[in-house]
C-alpha cells in the first residue's frame, strides 16, 4: 500500500517500501502561547519560520493548524497555508477540526494534499469524506467515535475497518485512507502503550492501510519527554506506522536509525547523512 | 513514637506508610487521625506535582496507597466518626471534549481534601450538569476541557446553569490546558486555575470555610 502525496513540484510516498514519513508537527498553535497570539492578531511571520525550521529538520510533510480560541480558521487556514506554500516546496496536511475551514484550505492547495483528520463519527463521516474525494485529497482517520477513544484495542480496530469501509464505499481508494492509532499518555494509564502498538499491529494485518501517530501524547505528564517519545517511535515504527506526525528536529534521528535497522536505508545513505548534519550543527554551535 | 506517616506517604514508600498504619491501627488509635494523616501525606504529593517535583505516576501511585490506607481503616470507623465534608463539588468534561486526565486529577485533588466531588466524566451534556446541580445542591461546578471547541461548550453550560435559575446557587471554575482569563471571561465561569491545587484553593475559598 502506497500513499502519494504531493506539493507543486514534489511527491513523497508513504508506505512500506519507504523510510518512515515525519509530518511535522509545530505549525499548531496547542500549547503555543506565542503562535496562539500570534495568529490571533492574524500574523504569519512565525508560521513562515516554523516552516523554514520543519523541513530544514528534515520533515517530508508539514501539518498546518491554526485551530485556537479567538481565531476564525474558515479565513486563517488559507493564508496559513498560502504562507507555508510560498516558504517551503513541500506536501501540506490540512489540520482542523472545522470541515468548512479544511474546504477553504482545499481551495488554495496546490497538489494533493493530506488532510488531518477524519473520524467514526457519522457527522465527521457525512462532511469530511465528500472533501477527501472532491479535492482528490488522502486523509487521516482517527480511530473515535461517537463513545469517544476506545481504550481497548478491539474496538479501535473495528472503528479502523469502519473508516476504510466508508471512505472506499464513498469511492475513496484505500491507499488515501491514513490510520491514525491514536497513543494516551503512558504516565496516566500504564497499560496504554501495549494497546496501542498491538492496535498498529493488528490493523496492519488486517486492512494493510498506512498508518500514522502523534507521538508525543505518550509522554505527557512525565519528565525527559523527549526520551519517551523517541523510544516510543521506534516501536511504533517497528510494529508498522508508516507517517509520524512529530517534531521532526527531536524525533528525526531516531527514525532515520530505526529505517536503518529496518532496511528501509539502502547504503545507509540517510542515516549517514543525518549523522553528517549534526556534526555540522555542532560545529557550527561549538 | 511511630514514624510519621505525612512524610512517608508524602515520600511514597508504600510499605512503610502501610506498616505504620497498622501499628497505629492495632495500637488503638483514633483511625480519622490517622486518615487526616494520610490525607496530608497526599496533599503534599500534589504541592510537589504542583511544583514539577512529582510527576502523573507519582499522584497515581499516591491515589493507589491511600486507597489501600482507606481500606484498612475503613472497618475500625464507626458511623459517627465519618469524615466531615468541606462541601460538595461536582465536576466533569464538557460536551464535545473526551480529555480526562486533568480532570481526573483534579478530582482526587479535590477529594483528598475534603470535598465531596461527583465526577460525571467526559462529553458531559449541560443538562446533566443542571441536573446534578439540583439533585446535589453542590455550591462549585468545574468544568475541564483541553480543546478550543470546548470553550463553547462551557459558555454554553454556564448558560444553561444561568437559565435553570441556579447561576446564583454555584460558583463556576474552568480549567484545562490552554484557559487563560480571557477564555474565562468568554465562557462567563467565575474563575480559572491552572492546575488541581488551584482548583482546591478556588472550592476551599467558597464553599471550604
Amino acid at each position: 500500500m502506497e500513499t502519494r502525496v504531493s506539493s507543486p513540484t514534489r511527491e513523497v510516498f508513504i508506505g512500506d517500501g519507504h523510510p518512515t514519513v515525519l509530518i511535522g508537527e509545530r505549525i499548531n498553535p496547542a500549547g503555543k502561547k506565542k503562535l496562539a497570539e500570534a495568529l490571533k492578531a492574524g500574523n504569519l511571520e512565525v508560521v513562515h519560520r516554523e516552516a523554514l525550521a520543519q523541513a530544514q529538520a528534515g520533515a517530508d510533510i508539514l501539518d498546518v493548524s491554526v485551530g485556537t480560541f479567538g481565531v476564525n480558521e474558515v479565513k486563517l487556514l488559507p493564508q496559513a497555508v498560502k504562507t507555508v506554500m510560498d516558504t517551503v516546496d513541500i506536501p501540506l496536511c490540512l489540520d482542523s477540526a472545522v470541515p468548512e475551514a479544511l474546504e477553504a484550505a482545499l481551495k488554495v492547495y496546490k497538489g494533493k494534499p493530506l488532510i488531518n483528520s477524519v473520524t467514526g463519527e457519522e457527522r465527521s463521516l457525512a462532511r469530511v469524506l465528500p472533501l477527501v474525494k472532491e479535492y482528490g485529497a488522502a486523509v487521516i482517520g482517527l480511530v473515535q467515535d461517537e463513545k469517544g477513544i476506545p481504550k481497548d484495542s478491539e474496538r479501535r480496530i473495528a472503528i479502523a475497518h469502519k473508516l476504510v469501509e466508508k471512505a472506499t464505499a464513498f469511492g475513496i481508494a484505500q491507499e488515501d485512507i491514513i490510520i491514525d492509532c491514536l497513543a494516551f499518555a503512558v504516565g496516566a494509564d500504564p497499560g496504554s502503550g501495549t494497546a496501542v502498538i498491538d492496535t498498529i499491529r493488528k490493523i496492519k494485518a488486517e486492512l494493510g492501510v498506512n498508518l500514522t501517530l502523534g507521538a508525543s501524547n505518550v509522554s505527557f505528564g512525565l519528565p525527559d519527554r523527549s526520551l519517551l517519545n523517541n523510544a516510543f517511535v521506534v516501536m511504533a515504527v517497528a510494529a508498522g506506522v508508516t507517517c509520524l506526525i512529530v517534531d521532526a528536529a527531536k524525533i528525526r534521528p531516531a527514525v532515520v536509525a530505526a529505517d536503518l535497522i529496518l532496511g528501509r536505508d539502502k547504503h545507509a545513505r540517510r542515516y549517514i547523512d543525518s549523522y553528517r548534519q549534526r556534526q555540522r550543527l555542532q560545529k557550527q554551535e561549538g | 513514637m511511630a514514624k510519621d506517616l505525612v512524610n512517608t506517604l508524602a515520600d511514597l514508600k508504600e510499605k512503610e506508610a502501610l506498616g505504620i498504619v497498622q501499628e497505629r491501627l492495632s495500637a488503638g488509635e483514633d483511625p480519622l487521625r490517622i486518615l487526616d494523616d494520610a490525607r496530608r501525606g497526599v496533599e503534599i504529593v500534589g504541592k510537589r506535582f504542583s511544583d514539577e517535583e512529582y510527576f502523573i505516576p507519582d499522584l497515581v501511585y499516591s491515589g493507589e496507597i491511600l486507597k489501600q490506607i482507606t481500606d484498612m481503616v475503613k472497618p475500625k470507623l464507626t458511623k459517627a466518626a465519618e469524615v466531615k465534608r468541606l462541601g460538595k463539588v461536582i465536576v466533569g468534561t464538557v460536551a464535545g471534549d473526551i480529555h480526562d486526565i486533568g480532570k481526573d486529577i483534579v478530582v482526587f485533588m479535590l477529594d483528598v481534601n475534603g470535598f465531596e466531588v461527583f465526577d460525571l466524566g467526559i462529553d458531559v451534556p449541560v443538562q446533566k450538569f443542571v441536573d446534578k446541580i439540583k439533585e446535589t445542591g453542590s455550591g462549585v461546578v468545574g468544568l475541564s476541557g483541553f480543546l478550543t471547541l470546548a470553550f463553547q461548550s462551557m459558555k454554553d453550560t454556564v448558560g444553561a446553569i444561568e437559565k435553570a435559575g441556579l447561576r446564583n446557587e454555584v460558583k463556576i471554575m474552568i480549567g484545562g490546558g490552554q484557559i487563560d482569563d480571557q477564555v474565562r471571561s468568554f465562557t462567563g465561569a467565575d474563575a480559572y486555575g491552572k492546575d488541581a491545587m488551584d482548583a482546591v484553593k478556588l472550592a476551599k475559598g467558597w464553599i471550604g470555610g
